[in-house]
């Protein structure tokens, strides 16, 4: 009897304690899905109720061609900002780790843009990318080269776009692979030394391998927030000139916002959120076959 | 003597190339208009603060800041506070549902805003929140990750700690409040840090949630200003230097806690 009414003194306390954040995140967070899976099926503007048309909108996105050009475009996009940010992020924090004077001065310096908004971020490089008297274009003048177009030229503003966000993300990537390094064993690296491995060998052979989860982890991460890139085309070049820069959810945005087409817009969502679900996980598996470097 | 490193040869130009936007916003931002458009860039003459003053009475600066400031500290206050309590209940008491509820919770973490974002607008509608600061706060008021976070960490104290006050008759609440909220400060200021930093910096919701100049958060302003002020560079730069001031000074002396902050969340 005691312990009945103990259990249930425990029901009663754990609901009260853990009711309020979890019947918000029900509420905001897992209700949407399933009603954004509804809604793919529904002729909708968002603002009146809608009507079921079956699977027409994922008809329309398979025939539609704006929509594998923006897919086309994000792939492009990953495909560049993902593997650049973590070849430039690993060497950055190899020498970051070292014991030099001023390295929290470095530190500083490469996490900055970190905590530096997307619209910020924007408004900076509208302006170092500025055709008439932007920063950029007045180094490359100094140095004899023509001026460049940049945001305004379809050829180059998807390109400037992985720049500015490889700036932004750069920090980030630094962080997560200093940590790593810092918890990699001393005496590892000593005893390699004393085998006669040079620094350059101790790298490749020491470091590289026992970061591989962090490498893992950002690989994911990268991915997942390259495919969602939206913030950035909005401040810089909203989706052009002539469609360049039209990634997938601006394509989403502007189905939904500006064609006033909801349903074609969850059903785009769908769409990136299946692609983003499957990318997860083969990398969840494949850092599980990876893990077994990492030394307690 | 120890020779300097051959790495400031490769770290010092890296910083350079880091800190130079932010360095020139700050630059631009006090030039002049003349300045501001010369071909090559260089350096001001003076210091422009009238800029500053310009964009606070050009747009409505002021309240766009107290917007963010309001909807900031009300996420943080909110994600402390309830997510602390669910993180404790979910590591230290065996309620019904509780393993369902957990799983259900962080499933949502791997969920993309933009497949939320349509029906969150609808809901908003029907609630009569949109275009009001409520349809900023509401969906940040608790976090997935935050009560992830909270219990990681209750999972980590020994369970003597609490123990020993239940038995001497203190309530939960109590050995929450008292026991254990010493314990907690570390993890609750990366909590907070971290959720001021995302609502801070929040682009894509507060776009779709709010509309009108006086409803809107420092970010959206800032995108509608610089929609009509692509002339006025200094003005512009002025406004985005205001806006980061807050995130910058919550940088420089949380640092510590940011750093642990971002390699726990791997947000940015």
């Amino acid at each position: 009897m005691t312990l009945d009414r103990r259990k249930l003194a425990d029901h009663t306390a754990g609901w009260g304690f853990a009711a309020p954040a979890v019947i918000l995140i029900g509420a905001f967070g897992l209700v949407p899905v399933v009603w954004s899976f509804l809604l793919s099926f529904q002729r909708t503007d968002l603002t009146s109720p809608g009507t079921f048309i079956g699977g027409d909108n994922y008809a329309k996105l398979v025939a539609d061609p704006l929509f594998w050009d923006a897919a086309r475009r994000t792939l492009v996009y990953v495909a560049l900002f993902v593997p650049i940010t973590l070849v430039l992020a690993l060497p950055i924090a190899v020498m970051l780790n070292q014991k030099i004077r001023g390295v929290l001065l470095y530190r500083l310096a490469v996490s900055v843009p970190l905590v530096t908004s997307t619209v910020a971020t924007g408004i900076m490089f509208n302006w170092l990318a500025n055709p008439q008297f932007g920063l950029v274009n007045a180094a490359l003048d100094a140095v004899g080269l023509p001026k460049q177009g940049f945001f305004t030229d379809p050829g180059q503003a998807l390109y400037v776009v992985v720049a500015m966000t490889v700036w932004g993300w750069l920090g980030f990537a630094v962080i997560i692979y200093l940590a790593a390094l810092q918890n990699v064993p001393k005496d590892l690296l000593e005893a390699s030394s004393l085998d006669g491995c040079g620094r350059v060998r101790s790298f490749w052979h020491v470091e590289l391998p026992l970061v591989a989860p962090a490498t893992g982890f950002l690989l994911v991460w990268l991915t997942i927030n390259g495919l969602q890139l939206f913030d950035a085309v909005y401040v810089t070049t909203k989706g052009g000139p002539l469609r360049a820069t039209t990634v997938l959810v601006y394509h989403l945005y502007n189905e939904a916002f500006v064609s006033f087409d909801g349903g074609y817009a969850a059903a785009i969502g769908c769409a990136v959120f299946l692609v983003i679900g499957v990318f997860t996980l083969v990398q969840l598996r494949f850092n599980r076959r990876t893990s077994h470097f990492e030394v307690r | 003597m120890r020779r300097p490193s051959a790495l400031h040869l490769i770290l010092l130009p890296l910083s350079v190339v880091m800190v130079t936007p932010l360095v020139w916003m700050l630059l631009v931002s006090v030039s002049t208009q003349e300045e501001s458009r010369r071909f090559p860039p260089g350096l001001p003459s003076g210091i422009e603060w009238e800029n500053y003053l310009a964009a606070m009475r050009d747009a409505p600066l002021g309240s766009w800041l107290t917007n963010s400031f309001v909807v900031s500290v009300v996420c943080v206050v909110g994600n402390l506070l309830l997510c602390s309590f669910a993180g404790y209940a979910f590591a230290r008491i065996p309620f019904f549902g509780s393993k369902v509820a957990f799983f259900l919770m962080l499933a949502t973490l791997m969920v993309p805003f933009q497949i939320v974002m349509l029906p969150l607008l609808i809901m908003m509608r029907s609630l009569g929140l949109v275009d009001t600061l409520g349809a900023l706060i509401a969906p940040n008021l608790a976090t997935a990750f935050g009560v992830f976070l909270m219990r990681q960490f209750f999972t980590t104290l020994p369970r003597e700690l609490e123990e020993a006050a239940r038995i001497d008759g203190a309530s939960r609440l109590r050995t929450l409040l008292q026991v254990l909220l010493p314990l907690m400060r570390p993890t609750l200021a990366t909590l907070a840090v971290l959720t001021f930093l995302q609502t801070w910096n929040d682009f894509l919701w507060p776009l779709l949630a709010v509309q009108s100049p006086g409803t809107m958060t420092v970010q959206i302003g800032l995108q509608s200003f610089q929609g009509a002020h692509t002339t006025n560079w200094p003005k512009l730069m002025a406004g985005t230097v205001l806006s980061q001031l807050p995130v910058l000074l919550v940088f420089f002396f949380a640092q510590r806690f940011f750093v642990r902050s971002v390699a726990a969340a791997g947000i940015k």
